[in-house]
């Protein structure tokens, strides 16, 4: 008897590499998809019964072509088919899976880069992107994809048709991708798992906890490619991030799920075997000295990461990372970020000459008024400090980032009571 | 005779299970290492990081440094050290040492994650 829960993790597990053989194989995702769902269906049959294959990516790859080669025959009606069971039978299992495993061990990589890939299409807007590769990457259904998005399942359906019609239309194409298209491959899906992993971080908007699993899906996602792509330094960098801010989550948010920053957070709770990994990642991936903007941010992560308390942060590392950083990716949310380091080595009043020019870039941005109005309050300006937070609370995505804002104003009306009082 | 138990497991199964799952089988598993241990009969005990935090030295006169999961599988698993190192760095250069005395094979370099160095102390 082979066991249910180790059959359903076996399949979500063997989904990218196999949906991606199928994919090369039929060149539509619908039929890809119809093909991997019905080896599914027969694994659950199967494996009970006659016990798991030695390499079951290999079995369901196998089962899913002939399922669909077996369609196409069945609408043509030029060939008598075997009866269902028949298709797989005990004697024949084990050459086939040596066939399989030979056709698709030179492939599987570019196989399952190709399926993340057709997801980031620069045609599909963000959401709609990271929406699609959790679908058919991860294969979470629609209805749990509308939760964590906080829309209805249909919005959600038809946001999913709608990415995949334009996919479609897009035409990827399917040769093995030379060096320079595997590069720009890898950079589309390491920015689309980075969205997908800010879904489940930053919660743009509702519940942080239904978004947990997004983030998880991301790192999980993050190593596969990593697997993948061993040697590939960026890659180690986007892990590392993305396991190193994941460490931090249970302390991120409190019972009442308000925001707790990062100088306040109990680092007690920081999941300590998620940073020791992110830290070897960065290591590992810094020895490579071909620098790109997710190891710097992975390096500025561990960081923060390494200091026992608040106080013990290494600012001046940080703000050396973040110069790095500007000169890699420049960006004024880059420049935003480094002016917090600033303000810590160098003060307040810096750190605001710094951010001010940014106005005009960061004018809808959450983060650029609330940085100024906390720059601004240390800085004993109270007045332009209240505009400040203001401003933000009009431009806080979720409930938390406006009651975190709320918090400072109430600091304010008390500081300017007790000073009329005294 | 020592022995030693070396635990092999599909990765990608592995990294799905959730925190509270691994937890669970981390409990279960310390209470047979517990009863071991009363016996007298527990060495040291790890677990490794993913083998995407794993580094390889191609053995022979002048060691190659190669990044990332263990690929060659006509190479079976024959020995094992356990070092204190500062860095990966140095344990590369660490590494390298054995690699040169050693004409074939590759040695893989793995943080470990949890370890025991005289059984389990609950």
């Amino acid at each position: 008897m082979t066991d249910m829960a180790w059959i359903d993790a076996t399949l979500t597990a063997a989904r990218p590499q196999v949906l991606g053989a199928l994919l090369r194989y039929f060149r539509v995702l619908d039929a890809a998809e119809d093909a991997f769902q019905e080896a599914c269906l027969r694994a659950l049959k199967n494996w009970p019964v006659k016990g798991p294959p030695r390499d079951p990516a290999a079995w369901l790859i196998f089962v899913g072509r002939n399922f669909a080669l077996d369609e196409v025959r069945r609408r043509s009606k030029q060939t008598e088919l075997p009866a269902d069971d028949e298709i797989v039978t005990d004697e024949t299992e084990d050459t086939q899976t040596e066939l399989a495993e030979r056709l698709d061990a030179s492939h599987y990589r570019d196989d399952i880069l190709r399926l993340l890939f057709v997801c980031c299409h620069p045609d599909l807007p963000a959401a709609q992107q990271v929406a699609l590769a959790l679908r058919i990457v991860s294969g979470l259904t629609v209805k749990e994809i509308a939760r964590a998005f906080l829309v209805s399942e249909s919005a959600m359906e038809q946001r999913i048709t709608r990415a995949k019609a334009r996919i479609t239309a897009a035409d990827v194409p399917f040769d093995t991708p030379g060096a320079p298209e595997r590069a720009s491959r890898l950079s589309a899906v390491s920015t689309m798992l980075y969205l997908l992993f800010n879904e489940g971080y930053s919660a743009s908007g509702g519940n942080a906890h239904v978004r947990v699993p997004l983030c998880e899906e991301a790192i999980r996602l993050s190593r596969l490619l990593l697997r993948l792509f061993p040697s590939e330094p960026e890659i180690m960098g986007l892990s590392a991030l993305l396991l190193i801010q994941h460490a931090r989550a249970a302390a991120r948010l409190d019972a009442e799920n308000n925001i707790i920053l990062l100088e306040d957070q109990d680092r007690s709770l920081w999941d300590r075997e998620l940073i020791a990994e992110g830290l070897a990642l960065v290591e590992k991936a810094l020895r490579h000295r071909r620098p790109g903007p997710y190891q710097i941010q992975a390096a500025i992560a561990a960081v923060h990461s390494q200091a026992a308390e608040a106080g013990d942060t290494d600012w001046a590392e940080i703000d050396r990372l973040y110069e790095i950083l500007e000169s890699l990716q420049p960006s004024p949310v880059v420049t935003l970020n480094r002016a917090v380091a600033v303000s810590k080595l160098r003060g307040p009043a810096e750190a605001l000459a710094m951010i001010e020019p940014l106005a005009a870039k960061l004018g809808g941005y959450f983060y650029f008024f609330g940085l100024k109005g906390a720059l601004l309050t240390q800085l004993d300006r109270p007045e332009e400090a209240r505009v400040a937070f203001d401003h933000a609370i009009s431009l806080a995505n979720t409930a938390a980032e406006a009651a975190h804002i709320r918090l400072h104003l109430d600091r304010l009306q008390k500081d300017s009571e007790s000073k009329r009082s005294a | 005779m020592l022995y030693s138990i070396l635990c092999y497991e599909s990765e990608a199964l592995a990294a799905g299970r959730t925190r509270q799952e691994d937890d669970a089988m981390m409990v279960r598993l310390r209470t047979v290492q517990q009863k071991l241990k009363s016996e007298g009969r527990l060495g040291p005990v790890a677990r490794l990081m993913p083998t995407t935090t794993a580094t390889h030295i191609r053995s022979g006169k002048d060691p190659m440094v190669v990044d990332g999961p263990f690929a060659e599988t006509k190479e079976q698993l024959l020995g094992f050290y356990v070092i204190d190192c500062p860095s990966l760095e140095d344990a590369i250069e660490t590494a390298k040492l054995l690699a040169r005395e050693k004409p074939h094979g590759t040695l893989e370099i793995r943080p470990v994650a949890v370890f025991n160095p005289v059984g389990v102390s609950l």
